[in-house]
């Protein structure tokens, strides 16, 4: 008996099957093996179930989709916001955010006094809360007795989450009291003389606002840089004992010179965090569009000004020049959260900090 | 001769010491002992210091608040709705209830992407460029103000459908759950131990079941935790609703409508002018913190069993 010829047709058939891509693959070729009729019980049961190549690819594709969900999301954010200020974008330019006109009756608009209110709050509060959390973070990482670390940790987590409209609460029925009667007429007798605590104070103003937010930041703050300082390997500090430093030497050489990048990066965070504070500070700064001196006087920040007339605006150039507000919001909080993220990561390779 | 860098020479004495023997029991070399003992003793107290002034008031507002709720709270806040101004009574069980609408809209569409992205981090991204860049973008996401996906949920549905809604609301929320939740879970699964991967992979099942029975499954307890506190968290959030949610002094459980929500409902009253509506913002205050503390605590009861290492 003649074999029988292989044609060129035949060639093909035999080898396209490992040739092309995995979706035209399965099951096909193995089941129709040529002269193969009885196969083994363990094959047959794996190849009636499919090679799973289909469903991989699928499975791989919407998570990586979802993923990708992610980049669609801040892109989407940035378009949408610029098609909806494009009319304030076009009628003010770029002169909207050096102008401190704010009049929603004739539609004159300039973001200035909400970019000075935001600067000044959130750089109080900084210059509050850093120190602060500094001591904290090298008290919880160097000096704390172990028992105590967990629950003060844990404590610091459970503020951390604590809704903003909760502080804000607080902040109205509590400091803002504490604030108009206390503190503020304190203030004025002693530091008066600096120009910082004039005029009359309302108990809501600049510088309850930068209190509230300093509460807010500092265990967010803290709690990033204790996970840095934690980064820091133990040899280090082995190394500088040893030498004979004291434990504060040893901490500043060994410990927070290796761990300063990422410090930088914990306060930027913080920083990025006071900027976009929303709740907590409407409650309280008295929403007054104004350049003033004093930290006594009512000011307004860029989210707060959103917050509190964007349900009212009428007329499409007031609602566009709160969006604007909004979009410049969004990017320099970017800005300023992907500067921080970088330092924080440079430290601690990537994993992510407990307090967000 | 080189001078020692290591050494400065006390004042008054300008030589190199490196030909003097070293003399510890000297005057300068005690006073110097003496002062960085003291520099040590006194940063020590500064640290204790600040963790004392930072944790007792902060401890102290947190008392505060739940004996304010605690006093506040009465059956009526979770049966009836918001009583008209100036008459008694009256409760936010409409918030509860329109938070909870919100939530689980917010939930149904954040919780499975934010899974999936996790996913594709800790299974298919190890090493990978674009995993780096999804990882960057999700931590960068996390911090953006809420207020701008407010703004963002309004210009996109708002908009178009020309009336605030409890969906717009939901979709808000839905996009500040998603980066949380993708870092949480592809924390879990970096915890899941290869072995188990491989002895699945090894049997012939498929990749994608492997990821769906095997890692996903033994990270589930932790994967669970990371969303609870994602819901936790924004659970109390405000400033996306104000103008996606707008709230609602009536009941309402229809998607395209304005709906209620606790958060809301505890800034309204905050700032009105009326006694027994700050009583009822405190009352929702309690019921927010509770939820969180609940969320929060079992993070940590897994965190110190070590399913969580550094995921929040």
């Amino acid at each position: 008996m003649a074999l029988p010829q292989m044609t060129e047709d035949d060639s093909k058939q035999r080898i396209r099957p490992i040739a092309v891509p995995a979706e035209q693959r399965e099951p096909a070729p193995i089941l129709e093996m040529p002269g193969d009729g009885a196969m083994s019980a363990i094959r047959k049961h794996l190849t009636s179930r499919g090679s799973g190549a289909i469903a991989d690819r699928i499975f791989l594709g919407l998570m990586l989709a979802c993923a990708l969900s992610i980049f669609a999301i801040v892109i989407f954010i940035v378009w949408i916001l610029v098609l909806r200020s494009k009319l304030s974008l076009t009628q003010f330019g770029f002169h909207f955010f050096v102008r401190s006109a704010w009049d929603p009756v004739s539609g004159d608009f300039g973001a200035l006094s909400f970019i000075y209110g935001t600067l000044v709050t959130s750089l109080l509060a900084l210059a509050m809360a850093v120190p602060l959390a500094m001591g904290v973070a090298i008290f919880l990482t160097e000096l704390c007795p172990r028992r105590l670390r967990a629950p003060i940790s844990f404590v610091t987590e459970l503020l951390a989450a604590i809704p903003s409209v909760v502080y804000g609460l607080w902040a109205v029925f509590v400091l803002v009291p504490i604030m108009r009667d206390q503190l503020g007429p304190w203030l004025y007798k002693y530091f008066g003389w600096t120009g910082l605590f004039e005029g009359y104070n309302f108990g809501v103003g600049l510088l309850t606002a930068s209190i509230i937010l300093a509460i807010m930041i500092l265990p967010i703050i803290s709690s990033i840089t204790r996970d840095i300082m934690l980064a820091v390997p133990t040899s280090q500090r082995e190394a500088v004992l040893a030498l004979g430093a004291t434990r504060w030497e040893m901490i500043r050489t060994g410990v927070l010179r290796n761990a300063r990048i990422g410090i930088v990066g914990a306060v930027i965070l913080g920083l990025g965090r006071a900027l976009g504070e929303t709740m907590a500070v409407t409650m309280v700064i008295g929403n007054h569009p104004d350049i003033a001196k004093s930290l006594f006087a009512p000011g307004y920040t860029l989210a707060s000004v959103i917050a509190n007339e964007f349900s009212e605006a009428t007329g499409d150039l007031y609602l566009s020049a709160l969006i604007e507000i909004g979009l410049a919001l969004f990017l320099v909080t970017i800005v300023v959260n992907a500067i921080a993220r970088g330092l924080v990561w440079a430290v601690t390779r990537g994993t992510p900090s407990r307090a967000h | 001769m080189s001078t020692n860098p290591l050494y400065t020479p006390p004042p008054g004495r300008d030589e190199s010491p490196l030909h003097i023997p070293l003399d510890i029991n000297s005057r300068y070399i005690r006073l110097n002992r003496v002062r960085r003992q003291a520099v040590n003793r006194a940063v020590t107290v500064l640290a204790i210091l600040s963790t004392v002034l930072v944790i007792v008031p902060l401890v102290a507002i947190f008392v505060y608040l739940l004996y304010m709720g605690a006093s506040s709270l009465n059956l009526a806040f979770f049966t009836k709705i918001p009583a008209p101004v100036g008459a008694e009574g009256g409760g936010m069980a409409n918030a509860i209830v329109g938070s909870g609408v919100v939530l689980a809209i917010a939930s149904v569409l954040g919780i499975p992407v934010g899974i999936a992205a996790g996913v594709y981090l800790a299974e298919f991204g190890r090493g990978k460029m674009l995993a780096a860049a999804v990882r960057f973008t999700a931590d960068v996401l996390n911090g953006v103000p809420s207020i701008v996906m407010g703004i963002s949920a309004y210009s996109l549905i708002v908009t178009v459908q020309h009336h605030f809604s409890a969906f717009s609301g939901g979709v808000a929320l839905a996009i500040m759950m998603v980066p949380t939740i993708t870092r949480t879970t592809e924390e879990m699964l970096a915890t899941v131990p290869h072995a188990i991967r491989e002895a699945a992979l090894g049997l012939g099942v498929p990749k994608w079941r492997t990821v769906l029975s095997v890692s996903l499954k033994t990270a589930s307890p932790g994967i669970i935790t990371g969303c609870m506190l994602a819901f936790a968290r924004v659970a109390g959030e405000t400033a996306p609703l104000l103008f996606t949610a707008f709230g609602n002094q009536f009941w309402s459980f229809k998607l395209n409508e304005p709906i209620a929500a606790l958060p809301l409902q505890i800034y309204v009253y905050a700032i009105s002018p009326y006694d027994e509506w700050h009583r009822l913002a405190w009352a929702g205050s309690l019921v927010l913190i509770v939820m969180i503390m609940v969320a929060v605590t079992l993070v940590r009861i897994y965190a110190a069993r070590g399913m969580m290492k550094g995921a929040s």
